[in-house]
């Protein structure tokens, strides 16, 4: 491991982390009251205007009745993608340098997940029937239609977001209760509830071991199925430019490329502002940085495959949407998506720029909104140009899309604040595990027994 | 009896073998690009026969117009040795549709006649048949349409007036072939006759472009209309097996 842990002491790791939770700075409480101000603002206030208006408040017409909001929704399905699904590869094949990430990796994923849910419900057109979709027994006797890729994705999602919800609480179970046993008040009851009564016998620890891998196993095949059936929403249709083989592999790709991003923005977050230096170190982001290169060059690969597939198809329907998204009306947001995601990750290749923070920081956030774009352009492209001519048309997203995309980003964050006070955000007793045990000479010191 | 012989026997009545390939009906409709003049009197016969929407002007900027039936226009040719073509473009009422399959309420679904129906009730506004519909033909209700008095006095009280969220599309006005069979029924007749039923846009043609009937009787209008040699339907290489053929329009040479 690092060196930098070395000189840490197991009861420093407890002191650090809870100090997390439970000692607040008025910092905080500015950006979790600007981060839900925000939210309120740009996210649920122009939602409520859509849901008394029609969708209508949206951009969206015809032809382009697919926009942002779908766009939204893939995207954050794909960075929900590598929180959980790097954090079951990397412990399965016992990668150390996982260990002091990972909780706020997969707590990404589940708050993407979140965020990606509700935009389900800001997409559809009469979201308070949307319980219409699941298969529930009900008096019309009505079951939702088992053929179709969005009821795949409705299964595949509920699948997912409860697997990564069971295996991001299971490995906080002992984390809990170092937090239980030294809190005390509503705190200590709370973590007392949370930790299910986790006393550290060596039967615990080993079942939780056992449990913790058949999740992480269990995982890894739902993570890639999910992002392939969104991806099916796209190629199950005949519309030009969206119905390709290539498109599932696509968009698992695109998912871990993106959420792999989304995780070093939030690393550097974590580091900077909860003083966390110590366990996120240039290891994490050094070896982040050359899995971006690897992710960013088998993307760039499957997109000039897509284009290859196109072209070679000879349809005169595929030859128009492939020129109209390299020159037509968006073709500055593809050559920017190229630009961000195919271009700039290759800077990865030097170990000088995986190893320094803030221009990591720059391309994590650059290779995200290059593949905003992606899905944007998946969405707004194809359906611009189909079959008839007659009904080709633009598609332009209104204020309204825009103000819930960034009130969005803030609902995550406000998730995501709210749970750095309730979570452990570093795993403790697994960074302990990945540092000398204590040595024997302070006898005296009743903090240094493991939780 | 129990939930699960209900099931059971639900799920043998509804899938029965050939569900979609032996209908009572087959309802279909040719339209004959020789005779169409782009008049655009079916546009306007389907818009008050369907309580369709007149969505104002901003709307119709946007691209929100509602019209289940429409003339494509299309310019052949370079000035001034140029032709416009006109083709009337409706849903095609396809036997293997795409909208029907990603629908995942069942919104729409293939009913016995033959016809690709939308059920208002039901639909949740996925807005996912539009995409998948190759013909373009399906309209999204993008907020709630008024009709100013004494507008609302003409609204048709066989047709629903949908509300925002719901997708609809063209029927072949299904409240008219409803009608027709409950009168062949009590007339004790067993099927509804050729001619007896038209939808508003094939009685409105002035060019009779339009025919429409039972394509299981092999004497109706519309069979013998689609054996004609210039039958063609749109967009046949992706399989859809639409309901509508066209006449292609034959230029005198010279």
């Amino acid at each position: 491991m690092p060196t930098e842990t070395n000189d840490l002491q197991y009861a420093d790791v407890h002191r650090d982390v809870i100090r997390s939770i439970v000692e607040t700075g008025p910092q905080y409480y500015i950006a979790l009251g600007t981060a839900f101000g925000v939210t309120l603002l740009c996210f649920f206030f122009p939602w409520s205007y859509q849901l008394y208006y029609g969708i209508g408040a949206a951009g969206m017409n015809h032809p382009g009745v697919w926009g942002t909001y779908l766009a939204s929704f893939i995207f954050w399905i794909g960075l929900s993608h590598s929180g959980t699904l790097l954090s079951c590869v990397l412990h399965l094949t016992h990668s150390t340098w996982r260990k002091a990430m990972y909780r706020s990796a997969e707590a990404m994923t589940l708050f993407s997940l979140m965020v990606a849910a509700t935009f389900v419900m800001v997409h559809v057109g009469r979201p308070w029937f949307i319980h219409w979709a699941l298969p529930y027994p009900n008096q019309m006797e009505m079951w939702p239609n088992f053929r179709s890729p969005l009821l795949f994705d409705v299964m595949a999602i509920g699948t997912y977001i409860t697997g990564s919800s069971i295996f991001i609480y299971m490995g906080s179970i002992p984390d809990f209760a170092a937090v239980r046993d030294r809190t005390t008040g509503w705190r200590n009851n709370m973590y007392a509830l949370l930790s299910m009564g986790w006393r550290g016998t060596d039967r615990e620890w080993h079942r939780l071991h056992w449990a913790y891998t058949f999740l992480a196993v269990l995982i890894i095949p739902l993570a890639v199925s999910v992002h392939s059936i969104v991806s099916w929403d796209f190629a199950m249709s005949i519309v030009p430019a969206l119905h390709q083989t290539i498109f599932a592999p696509y968009f698992v790709v695109g998912a871990i490329y993106s959420g792999t991003a989304g995780i070093v923005t939030v690393m550097f977050v974590l580091r900077k502002y909860m003083d966390f230096g110590q366990y996120i170190t240039k290891v994490h982001f050094d070896n982040l940085g050359k899995l971006l290169l690897v992710l960013s060059l088998i993307w760039t690969y499957i997109n000039g495959i897509e284009l290859f597939t196109g072209w070679f198809s000879g349809a005169s329907s595929e030859h128009e949407a492939l020129r109209y998204k390299l020159f037509g009306y968006y073709a500055p947001l593809y050559w920017e998506m190229i630009a961000f995601c195919a271009v700039a990750p290759l800077l990865c290749i030097s170990s000088r720029f995986r190893t320094s923070f803030v221009p990591m920081l720059i391309l994590s956030i650059a290779i995200n909104i290059g593949m905003y774009t992606e899905r944007f352009l998946i969405v707004g492209t194809s359906l611009s140009r189909q079959y008839l001519p007659d009904a080709w048309g633009v598609y332009v997203p209104s204020l309204v899309e825009i103000s819930i995309i960034v009130g969005s980003l803030a609902l995550f964050v406000t998730l995501f604040l709210v749970f750095v006070k309730i979570v452990p955000s570093v795993s403790m007793y697994e960074v302990k595990e990945t540092m000398d045990a204590p040595k024997p000479e302070p006898v005296a010191s009743p903090e240094g027994s493991p939780a | 009896m129990s939930l699960l012989d209900r099931f059971t026997d639900g799920w043998r009545k509804y899938r029965k073998p050939g569900y979609y390939e032996e209908f009572d009906y087959h309802w279909a409709m040719t339209i004959d690009l020789d005779k169409c003049t782009g008049c655009e009197a079916c546009v306007t016969a389907c818009q008050a026969e369907n309580n369709l929407p007149i969505v104002g002007e901003k709307a119709f900027a946007e691209g929100r117009e509602m019209k289940w039936i429409r003339i494509e226009r299309y310019w052949e040719g370079e000035y001034p040795d140029v032709k416009l073509r006109f083709i009337p473009m409706l849903c095609q009422q396809c036997d293997s549709a795409p909208c029907e399959t990603v629908c995942p309420v069942s919104a729409t679904y293939h009913n016995q006649d033959g016809l690709n129906t939308q059920i208002y009730n039901r639909c949740i506004g996925t807005r996912s048949c539009a995409v998948y519909c190759p013909y373009e033909v399906r309209y999204f209700n993008w907020n709630d349409h008024q009709w100013d008095a004494p507008l609302e006095q003409q609204l048709n009280p066989d047709v629903t007036v949908r509300e925002k969220g719901v997708m609809e599309k063209c029927t072949f006005c299904i409240q008219r072939i409803r009608q027709a069979k409950d009168h062949a029924k009590d007339d004790g007749r067993r099927r509804v006759r050729d001619g007896e039923v038209q939808p508003a846009c094939v009685q409105t043609c002035p060019a009779n472009a339009l025919v429409f009937g039972d394509r299981k009787d092999p004497n109706s209008q519309v069979s013998r209309s689609m054996n004609d040699p210039r039958a063609y339907r749109v967009l046949e290489e992706l399989n859809t097996d639409p309901s509508v053929v066209y006449l292609k329009k034959v230029d005198a040479k010279g």
